[in-house]
């Protein structure tokens, strides 16, 4: 306990649990991502995988709690760290600011924010499926059906959530400023606990550069893939049918 | 040549300042940029007008004392030069040139371009040293250092602690001057066996005085006179979760007796 609180109580402490729950968060990323990238197979492949997290909810339920303490803990850690850096410097220079910065340096409180705005719609759009924030209807109602039993429809609800213009701006949006927090935030991980020399350095900076970029294209990839290039068309007009009328009039694709 | 300068006026602490803008008389572009307010200021004497009040001591780059933030950078245009080696063949004729005092909470300050920068003194004073029996010389190679750390360790020990790079960073953060000390001492066999109490008692220091924290823009690298790397606070980041791991030592029964 003791050594909790020195490491709370010092400025670098709460570096170390910037990068750690940074690193921790970015690890999650990938693996969701890869959950995701499912979607473009056949409807059953992400149905299956959605089903299969499903199946383990004290593992489901470990994880997710773990994420929001270490998101909780990113930004408790952030908002006391930015509160003393504004203490530090109440006045700018009229001559310009920030000297040699980059933009995505600069601006990390900045895109957390809209980060965190995110992950709470994301939240409620596909994880708590609240109908009025969807632009498209009740999620809850798409049910379709695995090796017999019946499931949540994934598939259905990412090629139906996705056909809305505004909510996939919302997500392009969201994953550009992600993009610029870890372009910045996974290479300052290293420099944070002292992972780094002048051999290093460079090595971090271009795998923080290739780590967040491919994390984007990826990401982008799929809202981009189901609104603009039709990806499950035939599968969402009959998923849309299912939302409407309540009923399952598709038939089970093997 | 004749520039333009932007100056900050301010009595004292408790005053408000304010920008005054001065022309300066026909100047040699081979003055430095102090000799240039020198000049400034003459005039302004003979005017019966108070002169602009700036630190400077040895004028060769390596005490430490000139400050200024020259167009938003500390130093002024060039890198790896401090304000007394910046010379007025940099600027053009004419230019507008803003002059502005570092701008930090633990550097209260003090009139017009000076600030208060004793916070260093404390930081250093909290562990910035070794403890060692004064006496004759050691011998000379009588402690072995590596060649790399004595290096890393001169590269460190070049830091004046002028304070450019706690005037540079958004945050106002003065970790490359404390890592550049913690370094320093912790890269030489002298200086092992305070290390870790050395950076946890810096580091701490450097938090009571309200200095910011780091956020990796890179700024106070880019700014400092001594170019010391960002390497170095990575280093002191290492060393501090080491002696936050180890706590603070406690005295065995007996006292090593």
């Amino acid at each position: 306990m003791n050594l909790l609180l020195r490491i709370w109580r010092s400025s670098l402490g709460k570096k170390y649990v910037m990068a750690l729950t940074g690193a921790a968060l970015f690890v999650f990323l990938i693996g969701h991502l890869v959950g995701n990238l499912q979607v473009f197979g056949k409807p059953e492949l992400i149905n299956r995988y959605a089903a299969l997290l499903k199946s383990q909810p004290g593992l489901l339920w470990g994880a997710r709690i773990g994420l929001l303490a270490c998101v909780g803990m990113h930004i408790a850690a952030a908002v006391t760290l930015l509160q003393a850096n504004r203490a530090a410097r109440p006045v700018g220079y009229a001559g310009g600011d920030a000297y040699g910065s980059t933009l995505a340096s600069r601006v990390m409180p900045m895109s957390g924010l809209v980060i965190l705005a995110f992950i709470i719609y994301h939240l409620l759009h596909f994880t708590a499926m609240q109908p009025g924030i969807n632009g498209v209807g009740d999620f809850s109602k798409l049910r379709g059906e695995l090796d017999g039993k019946p499931v949540t429809d994934v598939y259905a609800m990412m090629i139906l959530g996705f056909q809305v213009w505004w909510v996939v701006l919302a997500y392009l949006v969201a994953q550009t400023l992600l993009f610029l927090h870890l372009g910045h935030g996974l290479a300052s991980m290293f420099q944070s606990l002292g992972l780094r020399n002048h051999v290093w350095w460079p090595r971090i900076q271009v795998f923080a550069r290739v780590a967040s970029l491919a994390l984007f294209i990826g990401y982008g990839s799929i809202p981009v893939a189901i609104f603009a290039g039709g990806l499950g068309k035939d599968y969402a007009a009959k998923s849309k049918i299912q939302l409407e009328t309540g009923s399952i009039q598709k038939e089970v694709v093997r | 040549m004749k520039v333009k300068i932007k100056v900050w006026r301010q009595k004292n602490r408790n005053s408000n300042g304010s920008f005054v803008t001065y022309d300066s008389p026909d100047l040699n572009p081979n003055m430095s940029f102090l000799e240039m307010l020198d000049v400034v200021n003459e005039g302004l004497a003979v005017k019966g007008d108070e002169p602009i009040a700036f630190d400077h001591d040895c004028r060769e780059g390596i005490c430490g004392t000139c400050s200024l933030v020259i167009d938003g950078k500390p130093h002024g245009p060039h890198k790896g030069v401090a304000t007394c080696q910046t010379y007025m063949r940099s600027f053009k004729e004419g230019d507008l040139i803003t002059v502005e005092p570092f701008r930090a909470t633990p550097f209260p300050l003090v009139k017009d371009l000076v600030v208060d920068r004793k916070s260093f003194d404390r930081i250093q004073q909290a562990g910035g040293f070794i403890s060692v029996r004064t006496g004759s010389a050691p011998d000379a190679n009588a402690v072995p250092v590596p060649k790399e750390n004595a290096d890393l360790a001169m590269d460190a020990a070049q830091c004046i602690g002028c304070g450019a790079c706690v005037a540079a960073c958004k945050n106002a953060s003065a970790m490359l001057f404390v890592s550049a000390k913690v370094s320093h001492l912790g890269l030489l066999p002298q200086g092992q066996p305070e290390r870790h109490r050395r950076v946890k008692a810096m580091v701490d220091q450097m938090d009571a005085e309200g200095f910011g924290g780091c956020t990796v823009t890179g700024s106070c690298e880019a700014v400092c006179p001594k170019e010391i790397s960002l390497d170095f606070i990575a280093r002191m980041n290492r060393d501090y979760a080491m002696s936050l791991l180890k706590g603070d030592p406690k005295g065995i029964a007996g006292g090593g007796a």
